[in-house]
């Protein structure tokens, strides 16, 4: 299973801001690099990019969730 | 009032408890699963889990917070900084919910929250404000509120915010060039093309006044605090009183934020911000409705307990003491060691805290929420300890503050200690001859 890990502990947010749609909808196709989600570190708010293409088959954390590091986000399926 | 609910986590919560418990006060803390180990925790009378680590999903929970407050038998809350403090929403679901909130009234809150509002009360107060014009629609408007705003000003989206639609403008030619470009702009960033023109303010200091009031209408101001070093908008370094200023200037700065306070049936303890022009002018930026960060530099000063105040307000007791009793008694300066990487562009760094030996001594204050072993998480601020240094005179307290940092050992996170060991030799700190934008110009790449 292919996954993308959190580089870093914090507050998960699938959204650039709480009125904004989401960065990426299950089933879309992604490309390495593209900004995927935002985790909250003490405040300041770091881009989560896709380390490898593929199709989001399904997020594994929730809006609003805490993760820690190497913490799997999202499963991919194949392009 | 008997038993008071701490809305907060870390050093305030610390600090609010101790305050609560030397009045006679019970205490209950609150926590996230992040905090379960916390100090506060410990040292209250009663602690409650109030949900995950996530702020949104604990301590900016107000539903929990009155749960919390309802089944502990709380009947005062003190919400601290941050978090709920000033948000008039949660204040008025504690009072709903039969609680005392240890701060103002829920419509002064919304007052203050909203800058228009605010900068009205303070027009109306006699408070000199920021010169600005209302909306201007085309070139000619805008020509003719610069005349009265004076140059440089700034053209501002009206519907723009943290420092964004804005545009610097130094003369007659150049408005004219850029009014259109920054509608157009404005258009399409905020989907309104409403701007308006503010004077630019260089080299301004950020001064703040902490004030006291009561019930009974007494208003008290504990003098200034000059704020001037920051980063990003976040203060680093704080001192009181504000060096270097005019009797003058100091007595009707002081003055002006008592009759602001005044003028809106201010109730509780709350800072008044202003900018101070390199001329020696001040307008008001504006009114911040809680306890704050740095207030313990002006405790230092004036001897006055500031949280305690803020108690005895609340129980509806009258302020402890009068103006005339309150003088400067030396100085103070406060350093923020925050959980930050200063050689890293500031980047926050969570971790585990190892190491933490505190300094102390004659004139040495910590206030601080953790100790050695304690996980510094990343859901919250990066603010470790804040070192309190004073002394009879500037000289003694920055002396003491270069101790106090030889002193303090942090391991396991890198801190902010190595900037603040250079900035209190920085020729211009120590001159007292600094602006909000100082600290950005020193370090040119840690923004």
């Amino acid at each position: 299973m292919t996954t993308i890990k959190a580089q870093m502990p914090g507050v998960f947010y699938r959204r650039p801001a709480p009125e904004k749609p989401v960065y990426v909808d299950d089933g879309e196709e992604i490309s390495q690099g593209q900004t995927i989600a935002l985790i909250e570190v003490m405040k300041t708010f770091n881009e989560v990019k896709a380390d490898e293409s593929g199709t989001v088959a399904e997020f594994l954390v929730e809006d609003g969730d805490e993760v820690d590091v190497g913490q799997d986000i999202v499963r991919l399926g194949e392009v | 009032m008997r038993r008071v609910l701490v809305a907060n986590r870390g050093e305030i919560a610390v600090r609010i408890i101790r305050a609560a418990h030397a009045a006679g006060l019970e205490t209950v803390a609150v926590y996230s699963d992040a905090d379960a180990q916390g100090r506060w925790v410990q040292l209250a009378d009663t602690a409650v889990h109030i949900g995950k680590s996530a702020a949104a999903k604990s301590y900016l929970n107000s539903a929990a917070l009155v749960e919390a407050a309802v089944s502990t038998g709380a009947d005062a809350v003190h919400p601290g900084y941050g978090f709920l403090s000033e948000r008039p929403g949660a204040a008025k679901e504690f009072a709903d919910a039969g609680l005392t909130f240890v701060g103002p009234a829920v419509s002064t809150i919304e007052m203050m929250g909203d800058k228009a509002a605010a900068r009205d009360a303070a027009k109306r107060a006699g408070v000199p404000v920021v010169p600005g014009s209302g909306a201007v629609g085309d070139v000619d408007e805008a020509l003719a509120a610069a005349e009265d705003v004076g140059y440089p000003v700034l053209v501002k989206a009206a519907a723009g915010g943290g420092g964004r639609g804005i545009r610097p403008v130094a003369s007659r030619d150049e408005l004219a060039e850029v009014l259109p470009a920054a509608q157009a702009e404005a258009r399409s960033a905020f989907s309104d093309d409403t701007v308006y023109l503010e004077r630019a303010i260089d080299g301004a200091r950020h001064i703040e006044v902490q004030i006291l009031a009561d019930h009974a209408g007494n208003v008290v101001h504990t003098f200034e605090r000059d704020c001037s070093v920051q980063r990003r908008r976040q203060k680093l370094i704080e001192e009181a009183p504000a060096p270097g200023l005019a009797a003058e200037t100091r007595a009707s700065i002081n003055d002006a934020a008592v009759r602001l306070a005044r003028q809106v049936g201010y109730v509780g303890a709350g800072t008044v911000e202003f900018l101070l022009t390199p001329s020696g002018e001040f307008f008001f930026i504006e009114m911040n409705t809680r306890i704050q960060v740095e207030h313990p530099i002006s405790e230092a000063i004036t001897g006055v307990d500031l949280v305690s105040e803020q108690l005895r307000i609340a129980a509806g007791e009258p302020v402890s003491f009068s103006q005339d009793e309150v003088q400067i008694r030396g100085a103070a300066v406060e350093l923020r060691i925050n959980a930050e990487d200063p050689d890293n562009r500031f980047q926050p760094t969570p971790g585990d805290l190892s190491r933490l030996d505190l300094p102390g001594g004659p004139g040495v204050r910590v206030d601080t929420g953790f100790v050695a072993g304690d996980r510094i998480s990343p859901f919250y601020d990066s603010m470790i300890a804040k070192l309190i240094c004073s002394g009879p005179d500037r000289d003694t307290a920055f002396a003491r503050g270069r101790q106090a940092l030889a002193e303090l050992r942090v391991e396991g996170v890198p801190t902010t200690v190595s900037m603040h060991r250079r900035l209190l030799d920085e020729p211009d700190l120590r001159a007292g001859a600094v602006h909000t934008k100082w600290l950005e110009e020193l370090l040119p790449d840690s923004t």
